[in-house]
């Protein structure tokens, strides 16, 4: 094998321009994919950790029904007291789980004793929120992260704060109406002004869940969702498998499911975006194929073109036919190689330089996002044995024909 | 044991709806060691010939038996294979491939055929290129070296790996006189050394004159057997 290797260096070095090109053009191709590959990449899991982690948890547990009228709000698909329990009592004996938040979710009229607006809350459990979402306290852009948040204080969505001109320490009445239709307020002060983020529960209030047991005049242990933090995102999927086969055999006694479970995919329309940028990246790989399919059998095709008198030689003087295949193929392969070797090299290069460089983007509303790109081993693997498999594939068919040209017609050719 | 015995050899060629006997029931027998040379007009049936003692092409009908073997029915795998073993060629462009140096040239069959080990292969190629005058050369590309110097090394190819036969199609065609003359004179020091028997298809009368028999061809028929004793 080492002689064909050497012959097939040769045979490469024989034509340097073309080479040169045509491993460029492989180059290009892969440095555009791992960049690609790296920096949406790393863009999907900074928004998937900011939305997972400051907002949504990886899991949610709802009554069944309310998920699809969340934008209502609606108190009466709350759980009670008795189905929470059941929930926890699950969660509690599930090792993937690191923490769950309870949480109650209503609409509520803010008013800053001159203005009155609308506003969305979420009220918790300061502890077992910042256990369950611990990027929650890095969204306060005015006042105190630590302890999120105590009874009787509210951290304000910065829209709402900039537009009824209220700030830290400020006090500002909620007024929210019950299940019963009684309303009822009560004042809190601003703990902190909150930024808002893209995705559902990204513009609402945060307040302590007491105080909105007291606002709605809820004496039960009745919440609206669950939020889950799991150990590990990469398990997602079994340990969803897993609570949904469990919360799904509780039924009521009409016989129906009580609990709901979803990831944070059904509950972010980030995801579409996310499963945007994977169909991308399967294009951009489609691409890269294409590029190294065509470059290559083009080079091979004429190399086998303008080599058919040296065909006819090698095989009149009892080369077999496999032996001449595999010279073909291992030309398109050391092509594959080359070009892939130097595309890694310049990727990784490319994606230290970036990083070095602190390079920061704005997505929506959020401003000074850092670029951090990275790329996993497995993807960088994965790419140069694509690259290098549809190579040797790309010079299989010029080396077949190569293989089987009879020497006689190949040593006429001039 | 004859290299070469020919009985009832034919060669029928196909072109659309017409067939074209381009050899039409030839015998002959090519003893061990000898210089032979197929000669005729072209469209004579010479080349042809050549290529089925060369297995490169299967007769169409008769047997023909090279270094005892028949090879009538021979795939294309043990065809290639036989060659390798058995038979060297010479071309009349001298056919060496340009990215090898002139010992690769030579040491390519004893490699990529035959897979001789590496230090009695390199010994081997030393033994031919000396034989046929080339060692200072050996580490120039074809490119590198004249007609001549090219052809030198091309019998050493053909006869590195101890072939019973070698096949050389029109040797000369692309030398002057002096080179024409000096490489029929090393293939003939080549036969004596060797004991190799060197079958020529030419027109060239040099060749002609330096052989021991002649097969006059014409029209794929064998005319006559002509020895210069």
């Amino acid at each position: 094998m080492g002689n064909v290797i050497k012959l097939a260096i040769r045979n490469l070095q024989r034509y340097k321009r073309r080479t040169l090109l045509t491993s460029v053009l492989i180059t290009l191709g892969v440095v555009a994919v791992l960049l690609f590959i790296s920096v949406s990449g790393s863009f999907k899991t900074m928004m998937i950790g900011q939305i997972t982690d400051s907002m949504l948890g990886h899991l949610q547990v709802h009554h069944k029904g309310y998920l699809a009228s969340i934008d209502s709000l609606p108190l009466d698909l709350n759980l009670q007291g008795k189905q929470f329990a059941r929930v926890k009592k699950i969660l509690d004996g599930n090792e993937a789980v690191a923490a769950y938040s309870p949480r109650l979710r209503l609409g509520a009229m803010f008013s800053n004793f001159t203005e009155t607006t609308n506003i969305r809350l979420n009220a918790v459990n300061p502890e077992q929120e910042m256990a369950t979402v611990p990027m929650l306290a890095e969204r306060i852009i005015k006042g105190k992260k630590e302890g999120l948040l105590e009874k009787g204080e509210i951290l304000v969505p910065e829209l709402i704060a900039r537009g009824m001109k209220v700030g830290i320490g400020d006090t500002i009445v909620l007024v929210a109406t019950n299940k019963d239709g009684s309303v009822n307020g009560q004042p809190f002060v601003v703990r902190g002004i909150l930024e808002g983020i893209s995705g559902p529960g990204g513009r609402d209030g945060v307040i302590h869940l007491s105080d909105a047991r007291t606002l709605l005049r809820i004496e039960d242990n009745e919440i609206s969702e669950i939020a889950i933090r799991l150990q590990n995102m990469d398990f997602m999927a079994p340990v969803f498998a897993g609570l949904q086969e469990q919360l799904g055999s509780i039924k009521n006694k009409a016989g129906k499911p009580v609990f709901e479970i979803h990831t944070w995919e059904k509950l972010s329309p980030f995801f579409n975006i996310a499963r945007m940028i994977d169909l991308m990246t399967l294009f951009i790989r489609i691409m890269l194929v294409a590029i190294v399919l065509v470059s290559i059998m083009n080079v091979m095709i004429m190399a086998v073109y303008e080599r058919i008198n040296e065909i006819g030689t090698i095989a009149a003087i009892g080369t077999v036919p496999g032996k001449i295949l595999s010279l073909f193929m291992v030309e398109g392969f050391l092509l594959g190689v080359f070009g892939t070797f130097i595309g890694v090299v310049i990727s990784l290069a490319a994606i230290a330089g970036m990083n070095a460089a602190h390079i920061s983007f704005d997505f929506g509303r959020q401003k000074g996002l850092l670029l951090a790109p990275t790329i996993a081993a497995s993807d960088v693997l994965t790419v140069a044995a694509i690259v290098i498999g549809i190579a040797v594939l790309a010079s299989l068919q010029p080396a077949w024909k190569a293989s089987r040209m009879d020497p006689i017609t190949a040593l006429r050719h001039v | 044991m004859a290299v070469v015995e020919a009985r009832g050899l034919e060669k029928t060629y196909q072109a659309g709806d017409i067939a074209v006997k381009a050899i039409r029931g030839v015998d002959f027998t090519i003893e061990p060691a000898s210089f032979v040379s197929f000669i005729g007009p072209s469209g004579s049936g010479k080349s042809t010939l050549l290529n089925m003692i060369g297995c490169l092409d299967p007769p169409t009908r008769g047997t023909l038996t090279v270094v005892g073997k028949n090879i009538a029915g021979l795939s294309r795998q043990e065809a290639a294979r036989f060659r390798g073993e058995h038979i060297g060629f010479i071309f009349q462009d001298f056919n060496l491939i340009p990215v090898l140096t002139v010992f690769e040239n030579v040491e390519y069959p004893l490699v990529m055929v035959q897979n001789w080990p590496k230090q009695k292969r390199r010994e081997r190629v030393r033994e031919l290129l000396q034989a046929v005058g080339m060692s200072d050369q050996s580490n120039k590309y074809p490119g590198q070296i004249s007609g001549g110097q090219k052809q030198r090394v091309a019998v050493a190819r053909a006869l590195v790996t101890n072939a019973k036969l070698v096949l050389a199609d029109e040797p000369t065609a692309n030398l002057d006189r002096k080179t024409a003359n000096r490489i029929i004179e090393l293939m003939q020091e080549m036969r004596t050394e060797f004991g190799t028997t060197f079958i020529f298809s030419t027109h060239d009368p040099k060749v002609v004159k330096n052989v021991e028999t002649i097969f006059t061809l014409e029209d794929g028929r064998l005319l006559e057997e002509g020895n210069h004793g």
